[in-house]
């Protein structure tokens, strides 16, 4: 008999190149608007979040955030994004993501804790906007590769009067 | 600078805004002189400060205040500004502090504002003295119920008299809890490139819900929301006096004071009915049902906004130019809710509310897309007729606009209320 797949796999012996690679190929569907296939990456109970740019530390149980979705709201998220009457985003923005200092913190069975930083340009109505920050995933090893199981973006901006609103996925 | 921005024609119905009270640098100076230096302002909550030092930075337009709890338990809103050369005595955004030190020169202030430390104080005169040194203080600083507010104007009326009939809509906040209500962690701290004025008007816009937030509804609809029963006898809008306005109605969505919809997750209605029954014991069936199941947007003039609907949002916000605001928002919930609850409540919080929740963006785009709509037709006039001759205003008016401007008008310009209304500005 096999052993179930998810038991064999380990996040031990995954490189950072293997990662990086996962992370631009993800930064590369968000930047081309590919949300469906992006939200494909997601496992079934992943969460996505932002917290408040005055508590980049906090947990979101007793904490205001900006988004703070569980699988079901980053779903709608994706389906509203793609919809037609979200007006912040219809005519949706340009984005350009780069990502550096990727490094892999800590394996644990099929799960990786992995942060990267970034800076995501944002140009829409002829005004550039740059978001800065960290990228803090989880990734988990599947069968068929990797899935994000909690994905956070915290910012450096100490608000976000100089980008207004997170309007698209950070 | 026009004698009046707005032209009232009662026999017809109509209402307008002349579009330069939005961009014209001199309505901003005279707003600045006749309202932000004039109007109780919020500054702060009780709750934010409720040990002896606690302090948080606040910048209400171009003022730097510090909100803090002295050592002698007394709030108050100290000047951020060093008594000797100016310079800001406190840099960070909140904290804990018995003092605060200048770093240009050294100058040390208590808590409480006290000037307690000058090095090399034997270098002045014998008429040099400490006592009259002290931080300064915003004119006048009073609170209600919690919601502390200054003023610049050390002759404004008292605070409970300024809030007029906005006051009976605090308590409808603070009422949800016995022991009171607090500020939770987290600033949604943003900006608007729109005229502060619209962050007004959209604020308690009951007309713009459907359209410009259709996704959000979509989403309610997709979680198994249903509506219920509206007509409720509080359905109104409301002119609260003295510039304020509110609107209060019945909606599709929860409340975590206390109405239970699909989307707060399977198995939690006996927590919400719990609420609702905690509610009714101590303020009766009647004020438990309104508090329950009725949400409300007020508007205090000029810039604070308690928006009481599927979380209570509390948000202020001041121009810095005329086409460009800063905004900050909190989330403001009983002090005595468990915790699991208190997640229910933010996580229903953003669903729809701050600038990365499922409707705030679009207000944001709409507000932008106005200014620049302006920006084109400085001369053409917006209309705020709706309900204009109703009795009884509907949320879905503008009744609590008018109310707004019509105080607007009273404060800014030269021409007087009863001189516009009998329609001589045209």
């Amino acid at each position: 008999m096999a052993q179930p797949v998810r038991l064999a796999l380990s996040a031990a012996d995954l490189t950072r190149a293997e990662i990086e690679d996962f992370l631009y190929q993800e930064a590369a569907l968000l930047d081309e608007w590919r949300l469906a296939e992006w939200h494909a990456l997601f496992s079934e109970d992943a969460t996505y979040r932002v917290p408040s740019t005055d508590v980049p530390d906090a947990e979101p149980d007793n904490t205001l955030f900006l988004i703070d979705d569980d699988a079901a709201r980053l779903r709608s998220r994706v389906e509203q994004l793609l919809g037609k009457s979200t007006w912040s985003e219809n005519p949706h923005s340009r984005t350009r993501r780069l990502l550096a200092n990727v490094r892999i913190r800590k394996t644990e069975g099929a799960r990786a804790w992995v942060t990267a930083n970034f800076a995501v340009y944002r140009m829409r109505s002829n005004q550039v906007a740059t978001y800065v920050g960290r990228y803090e995933y989880v990734l988990e090893r599947r069968g068929d590769g990797l899935r994000i199981s909690s994905r956070r973006a915290i910012l450096d901006l100490e608000s976000l009067r100089d980008v207004g609103k997170i309007s698209f996925i950070l | 600078m026009r004698s009046s921005y707005i032209d009232v024609d009662e026999p017809r119905g109509t209402f307008r805004v002349q579009r330069e009270a939005f961009l014209d640098p001199d309505v901003l100076a005279a707003e600045r002189e006749r309202i932000f230096d004039r109007c109780w302002l919020y500054l702060g909550h009780e709750s934010e400060v409720p040990e002896p030092g606690d302090f948080r930075a606040r910048e209400l337009g171009v003022r730097r205040i510090v909100f803090v709890r002295g050592k002698d338990r007394v709030v108050r809103a100290l000047l951020n500004s060093c008594t000797h050369r100016g310079a800001e005595v406190c840099r960070e955004r909140r904290g804990n502090a018995k003092s605060f030190q200048c770093f240009y020169h050294g100058w040390t202030f208590a808590n409480d504002g006290r000037l307690i430390g000058v090095p090399g104080e034997d270098g002045y005169a014998a008429g040099f003295s400490r006592e009259t040194l002290g931080l300064r203080e915003a004119p006048r600083l009073e609170s209600y119920r919690g919601f502390y507010f200054v003023s610049f104007d050390p002759e404004i009326v008292l605070l409970r008299d300024y809030l007029a009939g906005a006051a009976e809509y605090l308590d409808l906040v603070v009422d949800q809890s016995e022991i009171g209500m607090e500020i939770i962690g987290g600033t949604q701290s943003y900006a608007i490139n729109a005229n502060w004025k619209l962050l007004v008007e959209n604020s308690y816009d009951g007309y713009h819900g459907v359209i410009t937030h259709a996704r959000y509804f979509k989403w309610l609809v997709s979680t198994g929301a249903v509506g219920f029963p509206s007509g409720a006898k509080w359905d109104r809008a409301r002119d609260l006096g003295n510039g304020h306005a509110c609107v209060e109605y019945t909606s599709q969505w929860g409340r975590p004071i206390a109405h239970w919809v699909p989307s707060f997750g399977e198995g939690t209605e006996p927590e919400f009915r719990e609420i609702r029954a905690q509610l009714e014991a101590r303020l009766g069936a009647e004020r438990a049902h309104r508090i329950a199941t009725t949400s409300r947007n007020l508007g205090i003039f000029p810039n604070l906004v308690v928006n009481d609907i599927m979380s209570i949002t509390v948000r202020t916000f001041h121009p810095v130019a005329p086409g460009r605001m800063h905004v900050e928002a909190w989330s403001l919930a009983p002090r005595d809710e468990a915790p699991a609850h208190r997640k229910h409540r933010l996580e229903n919080f953003l669903t729809f509310l701050g600038p990365g929740g499922f409707a705030t963006p679009d207000d944001i785009e709409g507000l932008e897309s106005c200014q620049r709509g302006y920006l084109a037709t400085p001369q053409e006039w917006n209309d705020i007729s709706r309900d204009f001759q109703n009795p009884a205003p509907p949320v879905t008016g503008e009744h609590q606009m008018r109310a707004f401007w019509r105080q607007w008008q009273e404060r800014v310009a030269s021409k007087s209320l009863a001189e516009v209304c009998h329609g001589s500005a045209r």
